[in-house]
């Protein structure tokens, strides 16, 4: 078969066009779908919208209203506890399993097995599982009453100024098998010969994780941080679930505010307002993180 | 630990201390799910006279009965077994077409790349990271534009949408590893673009495909944002249905039924996870990318 020479440049040229056909669907979607749309939030934020979007020019205005916004002000405090409580929780209890498990367990894989699988569940049955357990009348409460500390009281989940911890032992239940398997991975890729090196030294094992191998996790221990805070700024469900953001909006995160204002207040612009918060927060957090991490791979 | 000849009483009690706070940590993950597994075998009666780990005298499988089928979600009484096929017949589409289209993707970012393709992916890998409440409102007015508010086919949509970046992530970081000289010879004998899909990365590509399709599942099934943003009532997905069912403000809360409901709505991805659950651990830390 010979196809003429014209048609075969035809082909040639499609053949060099194809790889880029294939991607522009994927790529105008994108283009659309998350940068222009980031754009429109941007603009949504400095209109006067409220129910109807409304295409007033307003500049900051929203944002100063929204820093004014006493509720604002809570989920922001509330990010802060709560971030800053996930993370070390999870980093902590991680880092201790991932050592403990790493020290030639007979049973690793089924231990590995229970520790991972709420990584499998949803926020919403996380939420509701801790709901049940942390119920002020039936739950935990009432069995240690029934065990015989008759006056133990545990309404964490109705007290306002401590609603939001319940959050927080939810979601390190859910996560601390994700940074165990990230610090297992981390130390299985650390070289024996360094540790058999030092125990020819006289070190003692609590010491070598102590000066050598903890140090050398760093990198482990940077990205388990930035992966970690940014689910603190995402989550969301885990609140909606197990306190609605409240008393009031005593456990109210940005998610659950920017969720109330944009979706069942009718309040569009500070909605926007708050979203773009949010994606600053995340920037902020993750655009110094990606630009270290492209130029080591480039280095490498 | 060394293989000394005797291990010294030191060595002994440190064993002992490993794994008692490795069993601790078994039992403060597993109490939950033993928790909702008690509670719905029990009748209410027998949850208001017990406690938590209190084992139900006579056990029963009325509240999987009613969570699934006649339990108050919203306006109707249907139980969650309508959700929970929304989010089968949601997640099975959505998971195809976002990885098969991640799968082309991932192989141009990796095998031919052009003039601009690297500016690609780093927007590709920005857009993994931002958090979807910036994308919510103008979603909202283009589903409506698109007149697929609050309907089926516009969750699946957005979750397509969205699910891309990742599943280019995925493949386009699996592809990288497969040697350019394999593509290089393939060229000159002569084979195209897509005759080098089907024989060379395909065949090699099983394992991605696992990992991502087990990822975009767990992702889909589990997500709560869309679904309670973008579908009301019989379109839910079934992460929506379940809070609707626990935080009905009904007069009697039955809480046999929600975690039965509870249960029903983890099933699938648990049993995910238990059948490749290597799969699951690789996209978890390969990734690494994502919260």
């Amino acid at each position: 078969m010979h196809p003429t020479s014209r048609s075969s440049k035809w082909f040639a040229a499609l053949e060099t066009a194809l790889p880029k056909i294939v991607v522009a669907p994927s790529f105008m979607v994108m283009v659309v779908f998350i940068y222009g749309f980031i754009l429109w939030t941007l603009y949504l934020s400095m209109t006067r919208s409220s129910f109807l979007p409304s295409y007033d020019f307003v500049g900051l205005a929203q944002y100063a209203k929204l820093w004014r916004i006493e509720r604002w002000g809570v989920a922001v405090r509330n990010l802060l506890i709560y971030g800053g409580l996930f993370i070390f929780f999870c980093t902590l209890f991680g880092l201790l399993l991932a050592i403990f498990l790493d020290q030639k367990i007979r049973i690793e894989g089924a231990l590995r097995t229970v520790y991972l699988y709420p990584l499998a569940l949803s926020f919403v049955v996380t939420g509701t599982a801790w709901k049940w357990l942390l119920n002020p009348g039936l739950g935990i409460e009432r069995l240690v009453r029934e065990w015989g500390w008759s006056t133990f009281t545990f309404d964490w989940l109705v007290t306002s100024e401590m609603s939001i911890y319940c959050v927080v032992i939810a979601a390190v239940w859910q996560s601390t098998g994700f940074v165990m398997a990230m610090f297992l991975a981390g130390l299985r890729g650390i070289d024996d010969a360094i540790i058999k090196a030092a125990q020819v030294d006289g070190a003692s094992l609590p010491r070598i994780y102590h000066k050598i191998i903890i140090p050398s996790l760093r990198p482990v221990f940077f990205s388990t941080f930035i992966i970690l805070m940014h689910i603190a700024i995402k989550s969301f469900d885990l609140v909606v679930v197990l306190t609605r953001g409240g008393p009031g909006y005593a456990s109210d995160l940005p998610a659950t505010f920017m969720y109330s204002y944009a979706f069942t207040r009718g309040r569009l612009a500070l909605g926007a307002a708050s979203a773009m918060m949010m994606f600053f927060m995340v920037m902020a957090v993750i655009v110094p993180y990606l630009y270290s991490e492209l130029r080591r791979k480039q280095h490498a | 630990m060394p293989d000394t000849s005797r291990p010294s009483q030191r060595e002994i009690a440190g064993r002992l201390l490993i794994y008692g706070v490795l069993l601790l940590f078994v039992l403060y993950f597993l109490l939950p799910l033993l928790v909702m597994v008690i509670t719905s075998i029990k009748s209410m009666e027998e949850i208001r006279t017990g406690n938590l780990i209190s084992l139900p005298r006579h056990p029963t499988i009325e509240p999987w009965i009613k969570a699934w089928s006649y339990a108050t979600i919203g306006v109707t009484n249907e139980g969650i077994k309508g959700f929970f096929w929304n989010s089968i017949r949601m997640v099975i589409p959505a998971v195809l077409i976002s990885t098969l289209i991640g799968a082309l993707n991932g192989y141009v970012l990796a095998k031919w790349r052009f003039r601009g393709s690297d500016t690609f992916f780093a927007m590709l890998l920005l857009g993994c990271f931002i958090p979807f409440q910036v994308i919510l409102l103008p979603m909202a007015r283009t589903l409506g534009f698109l007149g697929l508010a609050e309907s089926f086919w516009g969750l699946v949509l957005v979750h397509i949408i969205y699910g891309l970046a990742f599943t280019t992530l995925f493949f386009r970081n699996y592809y990288v590893a497969v040697p350019d000289e394999l593509v290089k010879a393939a060229r000159i004998d002569g084979a195209g673009f897509f005759r080098i899909f089907l024989r060379i990365m395909l065949p090699i590509s099983k394992p991605i495909f696992m990992v991502t399709i087990i990822w975009q599942t767990t992702q889909i099934w589990n997500d709560f944002l869309f679904g309670v943003c973008f579908s009301t009532g019989a379109t839910q997905p079934i992460t929506v249905a379940l809070n609707n069912l626990v935080n009905t403000s009904s007069s009697v809360k039955e809480y046999n039924v929600d975690m039965a409901g509870a249960i029903i709505a983890a099933l699938p991805t648990l049993f995910v996870y238990f059948v490749a659950g290597k799969y699951f651990v690789r996209g978890l830390t390969a990734g690494a990318v994502k919260g």
